[in-house]
């Protein structure tokens, strides 16, 4: 049962290489700096980036049966 | 012959800047080869002795209301934060650099620059604390079954009494798996962490989004001095004997995307599981 977004491991090389979607977002949308001003359309906004990953996950959980609830 | 002029008049092509991240100088013709977001080499934006590196965004595709349909779309989204990555990445190769969160998008590059000049000393204080070092992930991986299992009692009974025997160790054992590998995970991010510049642990990936076969307890990420790094990997490996219970796996290096904001405003909730 894997996915395109299945993590990918990674030997201790310094090469970047490409990586799993799911590490990469939890790196670029909860953390990074954010430069803000008054017309700065950055997505600080907390409840945009937590309405973009409901639909991550909701996309996701189309292609995979669900979690064992226990 | 004229509709194609007038369509274009209509609607003139406003493009704001998407910030990648900020240098501390950078080389044109090495921007040159870096492609942006939509394939076109991105730019510097220099001002107060930085360089914010962007790429040209239409705001027909990156301003705030084309942004929030288009967060919505997981083929867009991964294309944006993969272009975003590659962008950072290639930037950290060459020097430290401050990263962008995804979609940091200013209407012009007159704003960008506003930016830098507003909050100079913050980022030439964190590109002072990134030079030399990166970011690595550890994430662990509950094993079943690792734990030490409880011998199954003997005893009278009927089938149905067994049954039930044999389904509450089960039920036992899984609850000590898991808290087993709960503190396995806290006991090798705390080893991590004394040989880290920091450590943060970000919260456990939903497995339908990772595709992982058990339960994530440890999605942690260190900011490394380059020069630790082969003690690092060894320490993983030396971790991961010390600790049957969990799987560990290395991922990196990283742009320092976990180690830039000036306080880790909120405990990350990026992947989590559903409730």
């Amino acid at each position: 049962m894997t996915t395109s977004l299945a993590p990918n491991s990674a030997d201790d090389a310094l090469a970047y290489r490409p990586v799993a979607l799911v590490d990469l977002l939890d790196r670029v949308l909860a953390t990074g700096v954010v430069i803000s001003g008054d017309l700065t359309l950055a997505i600080a906004d907390v409840d945009l980036v937590r309405i973009s990953l409901r639909a991550l996950v909701a996309s996701v959980g189309a292609l995979a049966p669900p979690e064992d609830a226990g | 012959m004229s509709s194609t002029v007038e369509a274009a008049a209509a609607r003139p092509a406003v493009a704001g800047a998407w910030l990648h991240g900020v240098v501390r100088d950078a080389d044109r013709a090495a921007l040159a080869a870096i492609a942006g977001m939509d394939g076109a080499p991105v730019r510097a934006v220099s001002a107060a002795g930085l360089v914010a590196v962007v790429s040209t965004a239409p705001l027909d595709e990156y301003g705030e209301q084309p942004l929030r349909r288009n967060l919505e779309d997981l083929a867009w989204l991964e294309r944006a934060a993969r272009a975003h990555h590659e962008v950072v990445a290639a930037l950290a190769r060459r020097g430290p650099v401050v990263p962008a969160r995804l979609a940091t998008v200013h209407t012009d590059d007159g704003r960008v620059a506003e930016s830098l000049a507003a909050r100079r000393a913050e980022l030439v204080a964190t590109l002072d604390r990134l030079t030399g070092r990166g970011e690595w992930g550890v994430k662990g991986y509950l094993v079943p079954g690792a734990a030490a299992v409880s011998a199954e009692p003997a005893g009278a009974g009927g089938v149905g009494t067994a049954y039930l025997r044999r389904r509450r160790a089960q039920l036992t054992a899984r609850d000590e798996g898991q808290q087993a590998a709960s503190a396995a995970a806290e006991e090798v991010h705390a080893a991590l962490c004394e040989l880290a510049v920091a450590g943060r642990r970000h919260a456990p990936q939903d497995r339908r989004l990772s595709g992982a076969a058990t339960s994530m307890v440890l999605n942690g990420a260190y900011l490394l001095d380059l020069a630790v790094l082969a003690d690092f990997t060894a320490l993983v490996g030396a971790l991961a004997d010390r600790h049957p219970e969990i799987k560990l796996e290395l991922t990196g290096p990283w742009p320092p995307y976990s180690f830039v904001a000036e306080r880790p405003a909120e405990p990350t909730h990026t992947v989590r599981e559903p409730r």
